[in-house]
């Protein structure tokens, strides 16, 4: 019954998924002041719907979706807004972005709450309910689920919904803990994700790593006709085209998306989001994050979104001794922070205290000697070496005839890498480059038309100007019959004696003879 | 021999006809290098290359009029760009027309502003609002950095501000991580 497929390379990693799941998930503690970024998705930064002073409830819209790929934010807890403004956010670059702030005033009075029967929605309905409630993807990219509940303009007929619960980082297990705790919820949601996409067969794909997760799942899907796929432990399978691969045996397109092919892939943790804002009315105001590493008791919370992850590291008994970094995500994907003052967002999936042996020893940068580790290991199919040797020397296009888009960045190229290069750091640094170019173009040919549109106007007032004086002059002041008399008039006064004071007025009167002459 | 010249003459007349169809349906408008030129340009439209904006600059070029290191805000990277297209080598800036910077944006200090108009009209991509005696504004995402408004304004009152960086405009850096040369005994593989 497996059929399973295999994609190209991959890597056994280190496990350390032990460490945090064995406990049950367990809710945070509410916190004084909550930072809630406005950008938590991918796409348009929602726009503030409250300003500092406002009371808000929890659950109340704060921001709401701008554009289609958008996604609402909402109050985590009741309380005073304090501001919107910008704030530290986990974010590579350390740079603040949009936040309101919320005190808290411990009564966690919630809006009015409306349950919906989904099967008697219109689908657009469903789906912006669900945009409305703000779910997005919790598998660390947080894209719109909204976007992808709709097949219209990719598919006629989907083929396969799939749930992706393979978790295949090292050291994150929320969706492990998830899947075992509350597998009923998880299926609740994926029967209204079936019920908007009409799949043909409905697929949950986990790692056979996680045995008491896929029992909890397969006894949850009893009767339901979706099948609980075990897939072999090895990174990256819970990659979307990985995963589309192991599961259908289809590749998916190079800048295509697996809905091309008839697939489509959400996480269990987005399931039971959406299971939470159909049967109760509940926008996305939390999430399971993993604290793990060098804290003193791993475990997963329930957090709020907007709590300090300082907070929530003091949930866990604190910091050992010996952390070297903080790294939002796993070890493999996700980026170090600046500090640990930044707050839960959707996409914070795991907060991982990394010392110095989880991290790997900065080894100094060898040069390349060409052994094609890099090629094997590649789950995307790409010539990382290639990509490499061009992104370092900037040779973008051809990075990109070698299909730099094609990369997901998991870094297994770089894991192997006997010199030790930072190939992801390049390949990113190269994406970045390419899309900025991208941006400047766009802004040049904006740039371009504005100075066109510009001349075009300056012409026509100029020709509109020309004319108006025509009409207004009288008929013999014609430019036509001027142009000869004043150039005879020029010849004139050059013909004549040059230190002659007086003929300036006598070949304006000859002229005006001339004219008249003319007219006549 | 008839039939030889016939042959000729009839094969001459009906490759003229087509050629001649040709050269009217298959026109080319224009000069297309002209084009491509100047979509490497940067459309600032500031002058700094001694032309009255990016597109005089591309006729310059494509008639040999021009070098293709006349571009400040192009800067090395339109330099090569116009060097690959061009099929020549690419060269330094030449100083004369200005450095390279980074992107700036003009602010007017609206406090300041007396109403002239003046900057109106020598922003040649219409990025500034305002009308007579009214204070002006600056419409950043449509202004290229020219600095053409600086000098037509009687109360000094625009500056050039470098863009800020934000989330959605941070990029990776070029990775640094410096390439040392080792032992073989020191590297080895983990």
């Amino acid at each position: 019954m497996s059929g399973l497929f295999s994609f190209h390379g991959g890597l056994k990693t280190v496990r350390h998924k032990a460490e945090s799941n064995q406990e049950a998930i367990r809710t945070s503690v509410l916190p004084r002041r909550l930072t809630v970024p406005l950008r938590q998705h991918i796409g348009a930064i929602a726009k503030p719907l409250v300003q500092a002073g406002d009371r808000v409830l929890k659950g109340q819209m704060i921001g709401q979706p701008d554009g289609y790929i958008s996604a609402a934010i909402h109050a985590p807890t009741s309380g005073v807004v304090t501001a919107v403004d910008q704030r530290p956010v986990p974010h590579p670059s350390g740079l603040p972005d949009w936040c309101v702030t919320i005190d808290s005033d411990g009564e966690e009075r919630w809006i009015e709450r409306e349950p919906v029967d989904y099967r008697r929605l219109h689908p657009s309905e469903l789906r912006n309910l669900l945009r409305n409630a703000g779910v997005v993807g919790l598998g660390g990219a947080a894209f719109p689920s909204a976007v992808k509940l709709n097949l219209s303009g990719h598919c006629e007929h989907l083929e396969t919904l799939i749930l992706n619960g393979a978790e295949c980082e090292p050291w994150i297990t929320c969706d492990d803990r998830l899947m075992r705790e509350r597998a009923a919820e998880i299926v609740a949601g994926l029967h209204v994700m079936a019920h908007l996409l009409e799949p043909r067969e409905v697929l949950i794909g986990v790692e056979d790593d996680k045995p008491e997760a896929i029992a909890a799942m397969t006894a949850a899907c009893a009767g339901t006709g979706y099948a609980v796929r075990a897939v072999p432990t090895r990174y990256p399978s819970g990659s979307v085209k990985q995963l589309v691969r192991l599961l259908t045996g289809k590749e998916t397109p190079v800048d295509g998306l697996p809905i091309d092919v008839g697939v489509q892939c959400f996480n269990v943790a987005t399931a039971y989001t959406v299971h939470r804002a159909v049967e109760y009315g509940e926008p996305v105001i939390s999430r399971i994050v993993t604290l793990t590493g060098h804290v003193n008791q791993p475990r997963n919370l329930e957090a709020l979104l907007g709590t300090p992850f300082a907070e929530l590291v003091a949930q866990c008994g604190g910091y050992r001794d010996g952390v070297e970094r903080l790294i939002m995500g796993g070890p493999m994907m996700g980026f170090a922070l600046h500090s640990d003052e930044v707050p839960v967002t959707k996409a914070t999936n795991c907060i991982l205290a990394a010392g110095v042996a989880e991290l790997a020893p900065e080894q100094p940068v060898m040069p390349c000697i060409r052994c094609g580790a890099c090629v094997e290991v590649c789950p995307a199919d790409l010539l990382p070496q290639q990509l490499y040797w061009h992104a370092r020397a900037k040779e973008f296009d051809k990075a990109q005839d070698y299909h730099l888009f094609s990369c997901i960045e998991c870094g297994c190229c770089s894991y192997v890498c006997p010199s030790h290069i930072p190939l992801v750091q390049y390949y990113r640094y190269a994406k970045n480059e390419i899309w900025a170019q991208e941006k400047e173009k766009q802004k040049a040919e904006l740039a371009r038309q504005r100075h066109q549109a510009r001349q075009e106007r300056l012409e026509r007032e100029k020709q509109e100007r020309e004319a108006k004086l025509r009409q207004k002059a009288p008929p013999r002041t014609e430019p036509v019959a001027e142009q000869p008399s004043i150039e005879t008039a020029v010849a004139r006064t050059k013909a004549a004696p040059a230190p002659a004071p007086a003929p300036a007025p006598a070949p304006t009167l000859v002229t005006a003879v001339e004219i008249d002459q003319q007219t006549d | 021999m008839f039939v030889a010249v016939m042959a000729l003459g009839v094969l001459a007349g009906a490759s003229g006809l087509l050629l001649g169809f040709a050269a009217v349906r298959f026109r080319v408008e224009g000069d297309p290098i002209v084009e491509k030129i100047d979509a490497i340009l940067p459309q600032t439209q500031c002058g700094q290359c001694g032309f009255a904006g990016c597109r005089p600059y591309a006729e310059a070029i494509a008639a040999g009029e021009a070098d293709i290191n006349q571009c400040p805000p192009g800067g090395e990277g339109g330099i090569v760009a116009l060097a690959e297209l061009l099929g020549r080598d690419p060269k330094p800036l030449n100083p004369e027309n200005g450095a390279e910077k980074p992107k700036m944006v003009a602010v007017i200090d609206e406090q300041n502003c007396i109403g002239c108009t003046l900057c109106i009209q020598a922003c040649p991509v219409d990025a500034i609002l305002g009308a007579a005696k009214h204070m002006h504004t600056i419409i950043a995402k449509e202004c290229t950095g020219c600095e053409l408004c600086l000098a037509p304004c009687p109360v000094d009152c625009i500056q050039m501000v470098p863009i800020a960086q934000t989330i959605s405009t941070w990029k990776w850096t070029y990775p640094t991580a410096a390439m040392r040369t080792q032992s073989p005994a020191e590297a080895s593989v983990t």
